[in-house]
């Protein structure tokens, strides 16, 4: 990495201990992803920013909160970064995907939290990230129990605003999250000290739409027989996709998809033929949490689509665009994030829609759900989700697991199992 | 004649067998697994030598969780898919739900038209596994199988939890408060018991024939008490620990080219 030493300074980083964290990036990065044959040039984007993870869009970020704009920092896919964009403000993401945090979570939450969690909290309460500590302001929103938790001890170290998602899907929870969005808007407003018109934020919605399309474009590259990308490299893109600037993101993955397209036309495929075709469902996999993905794919599989934060729920549905009011915009905008199916919600058959559609759509061997450790709206929905796939004559594997690497080869032992018994 | 061998390195033992063309189980060999899978794959070369078993010419299947420190094995298969194999050939049928009590893990595998359909295995934890019998059977200054066959004579005390740490100390509080050492043999296969049932309630199936295999399945309580559980009937077979290492030899049949006359 880059000498950022001094930026990090001044953001009163930890530098001891997020020297320690740049040194195993590298080598774990290198083990999973540089050792794959014949990747699509266009990683090599994606690579250089994983190699200047947090120097190059943290230094962005800085430069632009210089000039006025103000950075918020998100943990959700339901978090409308329209509305932030409206008014000349910076999303990043900020889920925490590293084992490197967790005993720092653990300082103050209990052990049965998720990773995710206590991950998130680390890299804040520790000071051991950037991105945590260059957000002018966190959005938080009541996905679970132990979100809404959590942010009463973050609330404690940085200004907080929280959203609060409807669980059911009636029409009265769509207006309700439509209102949320309105009163979002005004903080944003506040924070930003910029009005948010009905202009900019049709152009935020647009911005936002093309990122989506150009997701999909990718996505859809994965459809084909013959895989033209990784699992792996198709979930670094996605991962990354949460912490940069959106109309570059559209950019890069745009030219991502025509490359991959011509490999289609060509016939170049990254796996051999008869590997199997997996899809990956459950929750979200933060960078720099690649773990099941390389499992599967040393393992004789190829992940081919994730239902995931990480993944379909991110892009999937589309903003209606060029709606002459505010209050028609945001009601448009809570549309399509109602149409996200967290496990969050009850009833969320919508998931287990998602999830068949997908196996059809992806031409899918057999399906891997994975939940992190205590998620437990995705915990007990597995249950509904493996007998539907059951039903539907799909085969599936059940796994629960964490960042540690504690577990792999006994994780390794199953997906290989799973993979001989798709024949 | 070809020979095909199968070896099965698992946590606790490693199991051997040598199967001719017409697979006839010709040899098995037991041996401890040790600390280092490569010295137990080392010391299974000897044995296969000083037997007149070529590994250079007979092709090799190793499965089982050191199956990747058999260096000289042709192909490495998981033991799910092994133990499968295996208790098909032992049960002679293509129909069966398999519950493989082994070392470190618990395996229980659905076969349905002599094909894998489903499987569990136990999470990190040990409870439920050899592992877990064997900690208590420590515990009590006793062998594994004694501790089963002794458990019959029991009754009436339970061990609440399913962690084998926290079981190992209320085993502990158990012959501190001077319980029958009968009735504590009893609570901690009543224990492996039913977290074994409890990883047979996820696996949807219809009732068929079920099967023990591992280190346990001469275990005649054991059986017995998983039966009782279960409502059925618990069948094994006397090779049944070696039900892993045939399923790989049987694998190994597929293995084209090497060995073959030319």
């Amino acid at each position: 990495m880059s000498n950022y030493v001094e930026m990090w300074k001044n953001l009163n980083m930890d530098l001891e201990t997020h020297d320690a964290l740049c040194q195993v990036l590298p080598t774990a990065f290198g083990d999973v992803y540089l050792s794959q044959e014949n990747r699509p040039e266009g990683m090599g984007f994606w690579d250089f920013v994983v190699s200047e993870i947090h120097g190059i869009r943290p230094s962005e970020l800085i430069e632009a909160q210089k000039n006025g704009q103000k950075v918020f920092g998100t943990f959700c896919v339901y978090v409308p970064d329209e509305v932030v964009i409206a008014a000349n403000g910076i999303v990043t993401g900020l889920c925490g995907g590293s084992q490197f945090w967790v005993p720092g979570g653990e300082k103050v939450l209990p052990k049965g939290t998720c990773p995710l969690i206590k991950a998130s909290v680390g890299a804040r309460l520790d000071r051991t990230c950037p991105f945590f500590r260059i957000a002018d302001m966190y959005v938080g929103e009541t996905t679970c129990d132990g979100k809404k938790k959590a942010w009463e001890i973050l609330g404690q170290d940085v200004p907080m605003h929280i959203m609060d998602l409807p669980q059911m899907k009636r029409d009265k929870d769509i207006l309700k999250w439509a209102d949320e969005i309105k009163e979002f808007a005004a903080v944003v407003e506040k924070v930003t000290g910029n009005e948010i018109t009905v202009e900019a934020l049709n152009e935020a919605i647009h911005t936002i739409n093309e990122k989506r399309r150009a997701l999909a474009r990718v996505y859809e590259a994965r459809k084909a027989a013959k895989l033209p990308i990784s699992g792996k490299d198709a979930l670094l893109m996605m991962q990354i996709a949460f912490f940069d600037d959106p109309k570059r993101c559209a950019q890069m993955c745009n030219n991502l998809a025509d490359e991959l397209e011509k490999r289609i036309a060509d016939g170049v495929s990254v796996f051999k033929e008869g590997t199997k075709r997996i899809l990956v469902s459950g929750t979200p996999m933060a960078i720099p949490n690649w773990k099941l993905h390389h499992i599967i794919e040393t393992s004789g599989g190829a992940v081919v689509c994730e239902e995931m934060c990480t993944g379909t729920r991110y892009f999937e549905h589309e903003v209606a665009e060029d709606l002459p009011t505010l209050e028609a915009q945001y009601m448009a905008l809570a549309q399509r994030y109602m149409k996200n199916n967290c496990a969050c919600f009850t009833p969320n058959s919508g998931r287990i829609d998602d999830i068949l559609r997908l196996c059809k759509e992806y031409n899918v061997d057999g399906v891997i759900d994975v939940n992190l450790k205590f998620c437990s709206t995705y915990d007990i929905e597995g249950y509904t989700v493996e007998k539907a796939l059951k039903e539907a004559g799909i085969p599936v594997l059940g796994i629960e697991t964490d960042y540690t690497d504690a577990d792999a080869e006994q994780l390794r032992t199953r997906v290989e199992a799973f993979i001989e018994m798709l024949g | 004649m070809r020979h095909f061998i199968g070896i099965d390195i698992g946590s606790t033992c490693t199991k051997t067998v040598v199967l001719d063309e017409e697979k006839n189980l010709v040899k098995t060999w037991l041996l401890p697994t040790g600390w280092s899978s490569i010295d137990t794959a080392e010391a299974v070369k000897k044995e296969l030598d000083a037997a007149n078993f070529n590994i250079e010419k007979c092709p090799v299947v190793a499965t089982g969780y050191g199956r990747i420190a058999v260096p000289y094995a042709d192909k490495t298969i998981t033991e799910i898919t092994c133990h499968a194999k295996g208790a098909m050939y032992l049960q002679n049928s293509d129909n069966l739900l398999v519950i493989d009590i082994g070392g470190q893990d618990t395996k229980i595998i659905c076969v349905e038209n002599g094909l894998v359909k489903d499987f569990v295995m136990n999470d990190k934890c040990s409870a439920g596994t050899g592992r877990f019998l064997e900690v208590m059977a420590n515990s009590m200054a006793m062998r594994p199988n004694d501790l089963c066959a002794l458990a019959e004579f029991g009754g009436g005390v339970h061990i609440s939890s399913m962690c084998t740490v926290f079981a190992e100390s209320e085993v502990v509080s158990l012959v501190g408060r001077g319980e029958k050492k009968e009735n504590i043999a009893f609570a901690v296969v009543d224990s492996i018991v039913k977290k074994v049932a409890s990883q047979v309630s996820r696996i949807e199936t219809e009732k068929m024939c079920t099967c023990l295999t591992g280190g346990l399945c001469d275990c005649d309580y054991m059986k017995k008490a998983l039966g009782n559980e279960l409502h059925c009937e618990i069948s094994s077979q006397p090779n049944a620990r070696f039900a892993g290492a045939i399923g790989a030899a049987l694998m190994a049949m597929n293995i084209k080219g090497k060995g073959e006359e030319r």
